[in-house]
């Protein structure tokens, strides 16, 4: 355990050396990686969040949808009724001001999920570290927590799928939704939509551990106001949005 | 009484007879192209196995293991065919057990039956 915290601290030090990469105070481009080793279960002691700056997000720009998509073997949304999207790009406008927002949707990760309260099965869960997620081997496509989450960030697979990612199995007949790209996660990555915004220059979207108080998205958060979608139901959000 | 068992051990004997004569009994394309030791005895895999994927799956999905002793992508990127590159097909790995054995494979409806597994994950 020694040995691995000190693998921690050179990480840490030499990312930060690497990196007067500073966008903003406190938003780093290159997040300290916290991979924990693969045989140790994950730990409420962790948090994960997101932070979505809609002043940073672009209009029309999709990219975090095309990541999605080909991180998670969703492929391009033809038939958007059916079709399986696990994040999607939403334009606001104030009618009185015309104020415009653009802003991407996806599971919020609650800490009080409904979607987990009415799950007649168990199957719909949230880990010790606040992603939740869908277990397929136990999920019997009832569709409950699509009707009870109040996000409508959930979709149903219509349809046999043969082009999955190795790491995300997926098929038809169970519910799915956004996982925090749960496989790069465990072992020390980002979700895929965070890096292409990065990737594309926008860095609208930052990702960490909400109870590190030491981390990026935990020092934002204390300096900037950042709101949680319909916060009077007090699910307590994973994911947050900054300028809404 | 004694006639039946009489009857019945003639035809175990029968039965096994015919058993060991090749080309009679179809049995399972059992092909291990890459040669190594797999992760436990072969003995110990051919009755088991279904049971240590469950307790892996379980960890996988619900705490974040993800050791690969004995994920299913370690299986899959070791077992499939080096022409077809996949656990199915008719002389799959997989399928041509199971379909002797007449237990249905439900895995392929969600899992990817070939293996290459993406640098997914890599550190950012
Ligand atoms: S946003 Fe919806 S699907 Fe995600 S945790 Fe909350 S209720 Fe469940
Ligand atoms: S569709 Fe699946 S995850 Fe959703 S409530 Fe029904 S059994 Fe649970």
């Amino acid at each position: 355990m020694s040995e691995n915290k000190s693998r921690r601290g050179f990480i840490a030090a030499s990312t930060a050396a690497l990196a007067g990469l500073t966008l903003a105070p406190g938003i780093r481009l290159v997040e300290i990686a916290s991979a924990k080793p693969d045989n140790e279960p994950v730990t409420s002691k962790v948090r994960w969040g997101m932070l979505i700056d809609t002043s940073r997000c672009q209009s029309g720009c999709t990219d975090c949808v095309t990541a999605c998509g080909k991180e998670n073997g969703l492929g391009e949304v033809k038939k958007p009724r059916t079709d399986a999207q696990w994040i999607r790009k939403i334009d606001l406008k104030e009618l009185k001001s015309g104020h415009a927002l653009s802003l991407p949707m996806m599971c919020q990760h609650c800490a009080h999920p409904p979607c987990v309260d009415v799950c007649p099965t168990g199957a719909s869960f949230k880990r010790a570290d606040g992603i939740v997620l869908v277990d397929r081997h136990i999920c019997i496509g009832c569709r409950y927590c699509m009707m009870a989450c109040p996000y409508k960030v959930r979709s149903f697979v219509h349809e046999p799928h043969t082009d999955q990612n190795p790491e995300v199995p997926r098929g038809q007949g169970c519910v799915e939704g956004c996982t925090l790209c749960v496989h790069r996660v465990d072992r020390g990555g980002t979700p895929a939509c965070v890096e292409a915004c990065a990737a594309a220059g926008h860095n609208a979207m930052l990702f960490g551990d909400l109870n590190d108080p030491e981390s990026a998205i935990a020092k934002r958060i204390r300096e900037v106001k950042t709101t949680q979608v319909r916060a009077d139901l007090k699910l307590d959000l994973g994911v947050r949005y900054e300028g809404i | 009484m004694k006639a039946i068992v009489i009857a019945v051990l003639w035809g175990l004997t029968f039965a096994a007879a015919h058993a060991a004569e090749p080309g009679r009994t179809p049995l399972p394309a059992i092909a291990i192209e890459k040669p190594g030791q797999c992760v436990e005895p072969k003995e110990l895999m051919r009755r088991d196995h279904m049971k240590l994927l469950q307790h892996q799956r379980d960890k996988t999905m619900h705490q974040g293991i993800r050791t690969k002793k004995h994920s299913l992508n370690e299986c899959i990127a070791c077992h499939a065919g080096q022409k077809t590159g996949t656990v199915l097909g008719k002389d799959g790995f997989c399928q041509s057990c199971h379909e002797y054995a007449a237990v249905k494979l439900d895995c392929w409806d969600c899992h990817q039956p070939k293996p290459g597994q993406k640098t997914a994950g890599a550190k950012p």
